[in-house]
């Protein structure tokens, strides 16, 4: 039985499949693949972005959904295990969608799960469909997936997604530029994980520095609550916000992703610009989850 | 006159032999050797080709069970252990990093499922040469340096 629990898992084959079928889904969202499944929505902590764009992708294929989009409407609150709640639900349904706040969550929930569990985040560690969308924006904007240069800008200590990406794309052959403070910069086991696939990158700390050679930047947040010390977030919370006037002289392909929510780090004076791609990169989700929903499932 | 100590050779007992010097009292703990009451012989320090310095254990009337040597493997991984009986070495094993490490480890992160919950610890080896380890759950690497033995 299948899941889809953390894009290390994933080979180039299932990447290319899952982008071609969300292509599909695309032309047309809407049949009943899913007609007569349930599909449970485990939230064990908040979001909205993920929850409805998966809520919409099983209800735009004919599917139903039952669930919870808080920890504490669930058992989990009266003390019940994980493993316990997931192999309740089981019973009731022919997949399990769950996001949860501990990592590895998901991967224990997929070996207790006797249906296929897609992991929806966990904790700081996988979001795998949110690569797939990522993924899918990237190669629809771009026309292909090889030999791009992505420049990842904010904070890529803690951000997931940023993580995931870089790993999907190693089959790629990527050039990363990473600008980020010194205080967010991305991990060791990334750059080491660079260094082992030989992809090619390097560390920056000024934006403006990689903009006229990006073919997609990917902007994420610089969060207070990540610095030990407020001074150095208040010297550097500016040098990471994105406005309009710094993309005069970048290149005509290039297209502005973040996984939102967005706060002070693209300047809305960027929204009207045909590079900003973050509000359609959004919808390519409903597309992206789609397809790996209806692959792990066998219906396609 | 002249006085030697004598350490006599083991009747039936596990000698270990080969381990890095500083991971010496280490294996010390994992076997919990100060609560035994047998004889035990601990060298350290001994020069040794290979490793420069090493340490050697001899324990009398003891044996390692397999979570022990997994254990031993993971921090000294080119150890020796050699059992003894009668006399006579009767196994030879030197230890090598598992593919695998079940229940051996804590994961060092805090946030991982496996310190939240009841769950059996799980590592992929990903580098024998300088042990590195990954999570099986929370993917998290983890050196050699930073490991955590349950």
């Amino acid at each position: 039985m299948k899941s889809l629990v953390s894009i290390s898992d994933c080979s180039k084959e299932y990447i290319l499949r899952i982008l071609d079928l969300a292509e599909k889904f695309e032309q047309n969202p809407n049949n009943k693949l899913l007609d007569g499944k349930l599909v449970a929505t485990l939230f064990f902590e908040p979001s909205t972005r993920t929850r409805l764009s998966f809520e919409t992708a099983v209800n735009r294929l004919g599917g139903r959904v039952i669930g919870f989009s808080d920890a504490a409407t669930s058992s989990s609150s009266k003390g019940e295990t994980l493993k316990d709640t997931i192999k309740m639900v089981s019973n009731y349904v022919d997949l399990i969608i769950m996001r949860h706040p501990v990592e590895g969550a998901a991967r224990l929930a997929s070996e207790v799960a006797s249906v296929p569990v897609i992991n929806a985040g966990d904790g700081a560690n996988q979001h795998p469909t949110q690569t797939m969308l990522d993924l899918y924006s990237i190669k629809k904007t771009q026309g292909k997936l090889e030999d791009l240069t992505l420049s990842m800008v904010g904070d890529l200590k803690y951000g997931r997604t940023v993580h995931s990406l870089l790993m999907a794309m190693r089959f790629f052959n990527p050039k990363f530029n990473f600008v980020a403070p010194k205080e967010l910069r991305m991990p060791e086991q990334y750059i080491d994980y660079c260094r082992k696939h030989k992809i090619s990158f390097r560390e920056i700390e000024d934006m403006n520095d990689i903009l006229k050679e990006t073919d997609i930047l990917y902007m994420t947040r610089v969060q207070q609550e990540r610095f030990t010390d407020l001074v150095e977030y208040e010297k550097v919370k500016n040098t990471y916000t994105l406005h309009n006037a710094m993309l005069d002289g970048s290149k005509d392909n290039l297209k502005i992703l973040h996984p939102l929510p967005r706060v002070n780090e693209i300047s809305e004076d960027v929204d009207d610009n045909p590079k900003a791609y973050y509000f359609e990169q959004a919808r390519n989700g409903v597309y992206a989850r789609q397809a790996v929903i209806c692959d792990i499932l066998g219906l396609i | 006159m002249k006085k030697e100590l004598v350490v006599r050779a083991l009747e039936n007992g596990t000698v270990i032999d080969h381990i890095p010097a500083d991971k010496l009292f280490q294996i010390v703990n994992i076997l919990h050797l100060d609560t035994m009451t047998d004889q035990i012989t601990i060298g350290n320090n001994l020069d040794s080709s290979k490793l420069g310095k090493k340490g050697v254990i001899k324990i009398s009337g003891r044996y390692i069970d397999p979570q022990e040597f997994n254990k031993i493997a993971l921090i000294a991984p080119h150890a020796r252990i050699n059992i003894i009986k009668d006399y006579q070495v009767v196994e030879k094993k030197i230890c090598e990093m598992p593919d695998e490490v079940y229940d051996v480890l804590h994961c060092v992160n805090p946030m991982c499922i496996t310190n939240k919950q009841n769950v059996t610890t799980h590592f992929h080896v990903v580098n024998k040469e300088d042990r590195t380890v990954k999570c099986h759950y929370c993917e998290r690497y983890i050196k050699a340096e930073d490991f955590i033995l349950k």
